[in-house]
């Protein structure tokens, strides 16, 4: 058990209502959670939970308990979250630090806050930058990065800090197709490391791609929870506004058309 | 109605530094729907910010209807191109939903009753119309993006950019950018939409143009652009085609960039004496 949730809800300051209700989740070690849901269904209310950015930062009313590695962690500081459950916003834009004059201090920035040695922190830079193939950007001003570039230096700086855990809100939101790979390629190799990992995504084809479980998301509350490839072709997910991977609507458009023709099983999406 | 002509546009933000957009020759016809693809960095945004304006050209030229954009200030270019920007929380300033989408269509001049009937209709198309007095900064990052479409949309300007109109969108969010995609073209209007999203490019657009460190290295329908001759040219921009277009190519259907293009193809496979259902 990793990090869990037990009767969580989520009330956001001034709001009547509660954003994410009776949520209940156990994440396993090197697993890739990945969630979906229509917009507002409260999946970036449960990434700020999950984070422990609500209510520290994020002012509200939590209700039930966070667990990370089986502690409830409901007196810990920020900076405590922080070190173990790392975390990624779609809008890269309000993630990076502002105070870095070139894409490779700002991916130093955060495993530098760590207190880490000054070589470790070098090497790690390295590989995250090398990981998220963006190793030309280094001396760059990341203030003038397109907008997926940004994406991916701040992925790197989050990688550089080798969090224990991860949740990303919809992490490749600016991505080209080759940046989202890269993307699912290193969330890949975390979560063989033993990382446990929940992403919030509307891309079901990187769902797929990526995740052993899916949970879906409806007006805060779990409606599906199960295997990826399970939930990805459950027939309710249109009703619930996700929409179904590539491979799945080709499957549903040729079963309409009569025609049982099967796809080549080894393309991915 | 507006054409669009690009000749040998260049642009670099610092001297002596990379050029974002390389000499790129375009022509735009209204009407068209055109998607513009590429890697991150390849110089799409920077293209499209010469459309009205925001980025002047360091050579070659930008022509709307055989005029020198040059020659126009940047609120003369506002009432002929309008462009929704990829980072929604650069572009939203307003108190309110309303007044936000009321702005382009006031500062446009436009009479009262036309600037009512503008920002109703863009509300309704982004399926706003409910939250008009809403503090924007209330709404969602989806529903903020969809609130940045429709405020371009009021503008009625007759070519409209959308810079990655579908990021953070639901199926539904999709659905309604596709329609309004599909509604402007019907209309006359042009639409170019940057894209990530290759199947939203090949199921809602006529003409794909990929972009590769800042010159236009393939151009034409998505047929073509998707097709697997044109594979390696996507590849060195590190693109690849939708999903059904590779399914097509591995079942030797030839090329078959949407599911209706799969289905069409297949269909005929099976039963070839009965004529390809419409596309």
């Amino acid at each position: 058990m990793t990090l869990a949730l037990h009767g969580v809800g989520y009330r956001y300051a001034g709001a009547s209502t509660e954003s994410i209700t009776g949520v209940s989740l156990e994440m396993r070690d090197g697993e890739v959670v990945g969630l979906g849901g229509a917009s507002e269904a409260g999946k970036s209310t449960m990434c700020l939970v999950l984070s422990g950015l609500a209510p520290r930062a994020i002012k509200g009313v939590l209700s039930g308990t966070l667990l990370v590695d089986g502690e409830d962690v409901t007196a810990w500081p920020m900076h405590r979250m922080a070190e173990v459950v790392g975390t990624i916003f779609q809008d890269p834009t309000t993630q990076l630090s502002g105070v870095c004059a070139t894409v490779f201090e700002e991916v130093c920035f955060g495993s530098m806050n760590l207190g880490l040695a000054r070589d470790k922190v070098i090497d790690r830079t390295y590989a995250a930058l090398d990981a998220m193939g963006i190793g030309e950007l280094a001396a760059r001003d990341p203030s003038r990065l397109s907008g997926g570039q940004m994406q991916l230096v701040a992925i790197a700086g989050l990688l550089a800090m080798r969090p224990r855990h991860l949740v990303l809100d919809e992490p490749t939101a600016q991505l080209d197709p080759a940046g989202t790979v890269l993307v699912a390629d290193a969330l890949a190799h975390l979560a063989a490391e033993g990382a446990s990992i929940l992403i919030a995504e509307q891309k079901t084809d990187m769902l797929a791609r990526i995740c052993s479980r899916v949970l879906i998301l409806e007006s805060g509350r779990i409606v599906l929870d199960g295997a990826a490839e399970d939930v990805l072709a459950d027939a309710r997910l249109d009703a619930l506004g996700v929409p179904a991977p590539s491979a799945v609507r080709l499957r549903r458009a040729l079963d309409a058309a009569g025609l049982a023709t099967d796809l080549p099983a080894d393309l991915v999406a | 109605m507006t054409t669009v002509v690009l000749e040998d546009l260049v642009h670099t933000y610092a001297e002596g530094s990379v050029r974002a957009v390389d000499g790129v020759d375009l022509r735009i016809g209204s009407g068209e729907r055109v998607a513009l693809v590429g890697q991150n960095g390849s110089g799409k945004s920077t293209l499209a910010r010469h459309l009205n304006g925001l980025l002047r050209p360091t050579d070659g030229r930008v022509l709307l209807d055989g005029v020198d954009a040059r020659t126009r200030t940047v609120a003369q270019l506002a009432r002929a191109v309008a462009v929704c920007f990829q980072d929604t929380d650069r572009q939203i300033f307003a108190g309110s939903v309303g007044k936000e989408v009321a702005f382009g269509p006031r500062n446009l001049g436009m009479p009262a009753d036309v600037q009512r009937a503008a920002v109703t209709e863009a509300l309704d198309a982004v399926g706003l119309a409910a939250e008009t007095s809403t503090n924007p900064y209330d709404l969602g990052y989806s529903r903020r993006k969809l609130l940045t479409i429709a405020s371009v949309l009021a503008m009625r300007t007759p070519v409209v950019v959308l810079d990655e109109p579908t990021t953070g969108q639901d199926a539904r969010g999709m659905d309604r950018v596709a329609t309004i995609v599909a509604r402007l073209a019907a209309d006359g209007r042009t639409v170019i939409a940057i894209s990530h999203d290759m199947r939203f490019v090949a199921e809602h657009f006529e003409r794909v143009i990929v972009m590769r460190a800042g010159k236009v290295v393939l151009d034409g329908p998505p047929v073509a652009v998707f097709g697997s001759a044109a594979w390696d040219t996507l590849a060195s921009t590190y693109l690849e085609a939708p999903y059904p277009a590779r399914v097509g190519q591995r079942m030797s259907l030839g090329s078959t960039p949407t599911d209706v293009a799969v289905v069409a193809a297949l269909g005929a496979r099976v039963h070839p004496g009965r004529s390809r259902p419409d596309a």
